[in-house]
């Protein structure tokens, strides 16, 4: 029976680390980088919910709709100052140590704007937790909430990339941004988009992250961060049900490995397997293989 | 995996920085230490006809106290001089020590380990002759280097890393942080708190470690039996489910806590929602749960957690000591470090009768009779009853514990 409790309390877990990760194999699958910012961009989300509904006492669906507002245009904005006008950088990596720069930026701002001192997070899910086997399994009201709206949101996205004209530009930039632009596809305004998106589900991730962690501190989005990255890349990064699986899987190995092997070497064993993964198959599990032309 | 590395990396760098911005920031708002030289010293010892530098006359027993009367930690210091003020008054309107009167000398350190050792030199050119500080654990680290290499007595009310009590002629009144491991399962097992005991613990910091495996040690001459032994790091700080799901298929029925309070009201949380309600114990990392912002109290309610002094407690010499020193202090309540203080300055009187030390004796020479006398003195404290101390500076006294009920601390006696 106890395995079946690790079994949830690993989808539960894997569920908040799927749900950032979308956001950030969206970005990368489209604009082809790394935003590192995207922790930090859940943090802020989450301060904003608590800033309205904690502290102000305005009910959760006005403070995660503020939220999600606060997260989208702080997104562009991160999008058009830090990352836009490095785009045409000789090296890949100036992005990507600028994102890591925008990354302290947050932290230092919410450090200065909240204080060093952590806050106790008030759960904006009023869903009853789920009771099943006699008492002896019990789901938390925050992870039905939380891989209900993965899915949706798995689902949403998918259908917006095929079956919309600017998810298509989004595919067409994500295969070649000058052949898009030539196709008459305004690059700039796809890849605001796209990071406009990916903010909006890192304000929900963020939220829904303190539901069920209720700890909230300025470094609060850095670590879920780095795991929801490689659970990214674990499950193919680019790939949006490929952020899903890794996630989920993600989750349930790092509970399992606690319970059944160690507690103290709970990370080493999920990247472990991270690295058995990519040594068989180094595109992740749904990664898709291209081949690099010469 | 080595993006995700440069960003670790990175996050230490940049926790860092935050830190030493932090520190730098202090002395700007803090005076010139020196101008605090004397205004806390005793007004009444002052007059007793000493020549304050050099201390020619040797008429008086000369305590430097060094502690942060400035910046962020100044409130321990205030403590700490309040409460040897007042210990330093009782003893002196009682006839002082061997027909001496004391004198105390508080010097500001700034919650910093160089201002410390400026402090430090001050108190030495006043005339000190013994040390009671630094209040602070990586200041008094400092200090110690320095009466080590002068050989100066050095009692440290309140520091409580390892290293502030390396050397010989280095002693302590708090707990040492590992030290609260044994304390802890002496106070569970004594008072019959649980009989099945789980412990979750930080295995990323040495604080958390040290006392987890002092705990163990301590555990292993009680009544009780650990079940279940946790760890999480702080990379793996969030998700406890597996930790506390493991302490209640061990049957718990009390859960072990080494940790910050951060940390723990997490665990607390996790542990209300799944349904398990043993009996918390923490340590004085605990101490700031009731702080967080916007946390629930009523999850922290029965949580215990081992803390030297409890102002509330009923005893004569608790109630005499808070009835003093709030009277003088505008009805401020006295925390732990001024209970460490008040029994540091008895401790010290003890010692200096124990050795029929005179002032007149040189500085070292104190020293060696000093070690020497602690080993044998016994005193009845604030923080403890028959406190006595060992050659490596520690003290051994009964562990004290408060229970949080209402959302405050209450003492457990």
């Amino acid at each position: 029976m106890s395995f079946i409790t690790y079994l949830i309390n690993g989808i539960s877990l894997g569920s908040v680390y799927a749900l950032i990760a979308l956001g950030y194999t969206m970005v990368y699958g489209i604009a082809k980088m790394l935003n590192f910012a995207h922790g930090d961009v859940i943090m802020i989300g989450a301060f904003t919910t608590y800033s309205l509904c904690s502290t102000m006492g305005l009910p959760p669906v006005v403070g995660v709709a503020a939220s999600v507002i606060v997260c989208t245009v702080l997104g562009i904005l991160i999008e058009k100052i830090a990352y836009k006008p490095l785009r045409k950088a000789s090296s890949p990596l100036a992005v990507l140590i600028t994102a890591i720069g925008v990354s302290y930026l947050l932290q230092n701002l919410a450090l200065l704007m909240f204080g060093a001192n952590a806050k106790s997070f008030t759960s904006v899910v009023s869903v009853a937790p789920l009771t099943l086997a006699g008492g002896q399994i019990k789901i938390s009201g925050e992870t039905i909430v939380t891989i209900l709206s993965c899915i949706f949101i798995m689902i949403l996205l998918m259908l917006f990339i095929n079956k919309t004209k600017a998810g298509q530009g989004m595919l067409a930039v994500a295969e070649d941004k000058g052949a898009a632009q030539l196709m008459g596809i305004n690059v700039n305004a796809t890849i605001s988009l796209t990071f406009a998106i990916g903010s909006a589900l890192a304000a929900i991730a963020g939220v829904l992250l303190c539901s069920a962690y209720p700890s909230l501190t300025p470094y609060t989005g850095s670590m879920p961060g780095i795991k929801a990255f490689v659970a990214a890349v674990f499950g193919g990064i680019g790939s949006i049900p490929g952020a899903f699986i890794g996630g989920i899987l993600l989750g349930i190995i790092e509970i399992l490995g606690k319970a059944y092997i160690s507690s103290q070497m709970a990370d080493a064993i999920v990247f472990g397997v991270l690295i058995v993964v990519l040594l068989v198959k180094p595109t992740g599990l749904l990664g898709k293989n291209i081949q690099e032309k010469v | 995996m080595r993006k995700s590395f440069k960003k670790a990396v990175s996050l230490a760098v940049a926790a860092m920085m935050t830190l030493t911005m932090a520190a730098c920031g202090s002395p700007s708002t803090s005076n010139d230490p020196t101008q605090n030289a004397g205004t806390t010293a005793a007004g009444a010892t002052e007059n007793s006809g000493t020549t304050a530098a050099g201390g020619t006359e040797k008429s008086t027993f000369k305590i430097g106290i060094i502690g942060p009367l400035t910046g962020d930690a100044a409130i321990y210091g205030e403590n700490v001089v309040n409460a040897a003020q007042i210990a330093v008054d009782e003893i002196n309107a009682a006839g002082g020590v061997n027909g001496f009167m004391l004198e105390i000398n508080a010097q500001d350190d700034e919650h910093d380990a160089e201002k410390s050792v400026n402090a430090y030199n001050s108190v030495k050119d006043w005339g000190a002759q013994m040390i009671l500080g630094s209040v602070t654990s990586v200041p008094c680290i400092a200090v110690t280097e320095k009466t080590k290499a002068d050989n100066m007595f050095q009692l440290t009310p309140s520091g409580s890393a390892v290293e502030c009590a390396k050397y010989a002629n280095n002693f302590r009144v708090c707990f040492s942080d590992p030290d609260q491991g044994a304390a802890s399962a002496r106070y569970i097992g004594e008072n019959n708190l649980g009989t099945k005991v789980a412990v979750i613990y930080d295995s990323s910091t040495v604080y958390s470690t040290g006392i987890y495996e002092s705990f163990v040690q301590g555990a292993a001459n009680q009544k009780f039996e650990i079940v279940a032994a946790e760890a999480f790091t702080a990379d793996n700080a969030t998700d406890f489910s597996v930790q506390l799901q493991k302490a209640k298929d061990s049957g718990a029925d009390l859960v072990f806590l080494p940790i910050y309070y951060q940390a723990a009201s997490l665990i607390l949380a996790q542990a209300n929602s799944m349904g398990y309600a043993p009996v918390f114990f923490g340590v004085d990392g605990m101490d700031g749960i009731l702080s967080v912002e916007n946390f629930d109290k009523s999850l922290a309610e029965g949580v215990m957690l081992l803390t030297p002094f409890a102002a509330d407690a009923k005893d004569d010499l608790t109630v005499k000591f808070v009835t003093t020193y709030q009277q003088r202090h505008n009805n401020a309540i006295p925390n732990q470090f001024a209970a460490d203080a008040y029994d540091g300055v008895y401790a010290l009187k003890a010692a200096l009768e124990k050795a029929g030390a005179t002032p007149d004796m040189s500085v070292s020479d104190l020293c060696e009779a000093l070690k020497k006398a602690m080993l044998e003195i016994s005193i009845d404290g604030l923080t403890g009853a028959g406190i006595t101390w060992n050659e490596a500076g520690e003290p051994n006294k009964e562990p004290k514990a408060v229970k949080i009920v209402d959302g405050v601390y209450v003492s457990m006696d």
